[in-house]
């Protein structure tokens, strides 16, 4: 029988640590819905939604009541919108009537987030994936709760340089189309290479087509209680004993994400699909990978020994989870976003972190580089060398990388943005300033590496 | 067997325990084991209890529960079992 030590250890990672479940996200294919008519596509879409998902809301609040455990997002992931709306959409404008008919089941159903206005193009794109693209910055603009993603590389295709060439070119649009909001729009916005097609977590979520026509995944987080652990180690601990603490730390806070999706699958009589076990921070007190890092022994996240701090993190944390959940997928790994965490944000304020030392940190977790603010004039090719980098990252080592940055129009390095809620604040960094326009401006693709080959 | 894990904890305890196990009782959730210590001065009791007989539902038995707690200056919780069994047991 459980005892009250045990009882009061779970509660106090709840109320004092942060643990949370950080969402609850249903999958759902709407390749069911593809018609010729953009409308009858948007009514198929909406009625889909809403018969799929009204309860999802409500459910995930029942649980979080019954158990005790905040689930902090309800979100939906659907097909690659390109996908959706080949057969029917014409123009960009085809695809942003999607967006809004997206938006509307959205906010109808009460999730945050519904996730998919994606286009899968690592190898080449089609003409309604070209539409789509084309069409985020005024999606963007005219919705709010759509997430945008696109796929632009992988390790068995290469990287797709014309996507990536016009992905610097639809995040400057995108900026521009929302400046009104800081930019906002570029924040619900990410390009992805080896995107997962059951991942949990936006900007990047979208119901891949491997996928069963829905499925029920859950993304854990916890960066708070790793840290408290951590911070209450005797001094000197060594990495044998620092490990296990992280591992089996991560055991306790991936079991209850199991125990949430479990739940939340049985009773909307959706399958369950995968827990995603990543750390992710929030900019509450705290609830920060970079304090994690800290309590390692760092001065300030981007010290020498950070890339090795956080290889060491992020690989605890998957031992750790991978034997508490029956199936994992997803992402996977600890989140750096720099406006979502306090302790990030504190340390490019401090001019410990840059986005050098981010891009070598993404070598070693998941993502890339997340949510970091860059001057508004930074030029559309910069964008994109900053992308293809991080698909290069990706693609050679078999790992998910992204691009989620944000080129704040109007602002430059010393000012800061304020995007709200979740979405943090962040100090805007510098960026390079030498051109890679010459490179991203050759077409075509850079080829798949050898060790891709392995038939 | 239906069990529910029921926590309190604050400074003070005169009568608290007395008024949770009455509206237990008036309920029909039977106590299967009651622990108490004391952590850094605060008083902290659980209780593990059956409510498979319980007349009201889990959600009104949690909200009267806060609110005896909310009454006496003492914070009490109550969680289905599930979640503490799968975090401390493999």
């Amino acid at each position: 029988m459980i005892n009250i030590s045990e009882v009061l250890e779970t509660n106090k990672m709840i109320e004092q640590e942060n643990l949370d479940v950080r969402t609850i996200t249903m999958g759902i294919s709407l390749l069911d819905c593809a018609t010729d008519s953009v409308p009858q596509t948007c009514q198929n879409i909406y009625q889909k939604i809403l018969r799929l998902a009204s309860n999802l809301v409500r459910t995930g609040e029942d649980i979080s009541r019954e158990y005790g455990i905040p689930i902090v997002n309800k979100r939906i992931s659907i097909t690659p919108v390109a996908l959706v709306g080949a057969s029917c959409c014409k123009t960009p404008q085809d695809f942003v009537q999607i967006a809004k008919t997206l938006d509307k089941a959205a906010h109808e159903v009460g999730v945050n987030f519904i996730g998919g206005f994606s286009a899968t193009v690592q190898k080449g794109m089609t003409p309604a994936d070209e539409l789509l693209i084309r069409s985020i910055p005024q999606a963007m603009k005219e919705t709010e709760l759509i997430c945008s993603s696109v796929n632009v590389g992988s390790t068995k295709t290469g990287i797709n340089m014309d996507a990536v060439r016009l992905m610097g070119d639809i995040i400057k649009q995108t900026a521009e189309a929302t400046k009104d909001q800081d930019s906002l729009g570029c924040a619900k916005l990410v390009v992805l290479c080896n995107a997962p097609d059951d991942n949990p977590f936006m900007a990047g979520a979208f119901h891949g087509v491997s996928e069963a026509d829905a499925i029920i995944n859950v993304g854990v987080s916890g960066p708070g209680v790793v840290k408290y652990v951590l911070e209450h180690l005797p001094e000197g601990t060594n990495f044998e004993v620092l490990c296990e603490t992280i591992k089996k730390t991560a055991f306790k806070i991936t079991r209850v994400g199991q125990l949430v999706a479990q739940e939340a699958s049985r009773r909307l009589g959706v399958p369950f699909g995968i827990i995603d076990l990543s750390l992710a921070p929030t900019p509450a007190i705290g609830d920060s990978v970079a304090d994690i890092l800290q309590s390692i022994g760092l001065e300030r996240v981007g010290a020498p020994g950070t890339t090795a701090a956080l290889a060491l993190l992020n690989d605890q944390v998957k031992k750790g989870g991978v034997m508490a959940s029956s199936y994992v997928g997803g992402l996977s790994g600890a989140f750096i976003p720099v406006s979502e965490d306090q302790g990030m944000i504190d340390s490019v304020l401090a001019g410990a972190l840059t986005i050098e030392k981010l891009e070598a940190m993404t070598c070693v977790c998941s993502v890339g580089l997340d949510m970091i603010a860059i001057p508004g004039d930074t030029p559309a090719t910069t964008v994109s060398g900053i992308i293809a980098d991080e698909a290069a990252i990706g693609m050679v080592n078999q790992k998910t990388t992204a691009v989620r940055v944000i080129p704040v129009v109007g602002k430059s390095v010393g000012d800061t943005v304020e995007f709200g809620g979740l979405l943090g604040y962040a100090p805007i960094m510098p960026v390079n300033k030498f051109s890679c326009e010459v490179f991203v401006n050759r077409s075509g693709r850079i080829p798949a590496p050898i060790h891709s080959f392995k038939n | 067997m239906n069990r529910s894990i029921i926590t309190v904890v604050g400074k003070d305890t005169v009568g608290i325990i007395a008024s949770v196990c009455t509206y237990l009782a008036d309920k029909q959730v039977n106590i299967l084991d009651i622990s108490q210590t004391i952590v850094q001065e605060y008083f902290n009791m659980m209780m593990i209890v059956d409510i498979k007989n319980c007349t009201v539902p889990f959600d009104e038995l949690r909200e009267s529960l806060n609110a005896i707690g909310d009454e006496k200056g003492v914070q009490i919780k109550c969680q289905k079992e599930e979640i503490f069994d799968k975090m401390h047991r493999i």
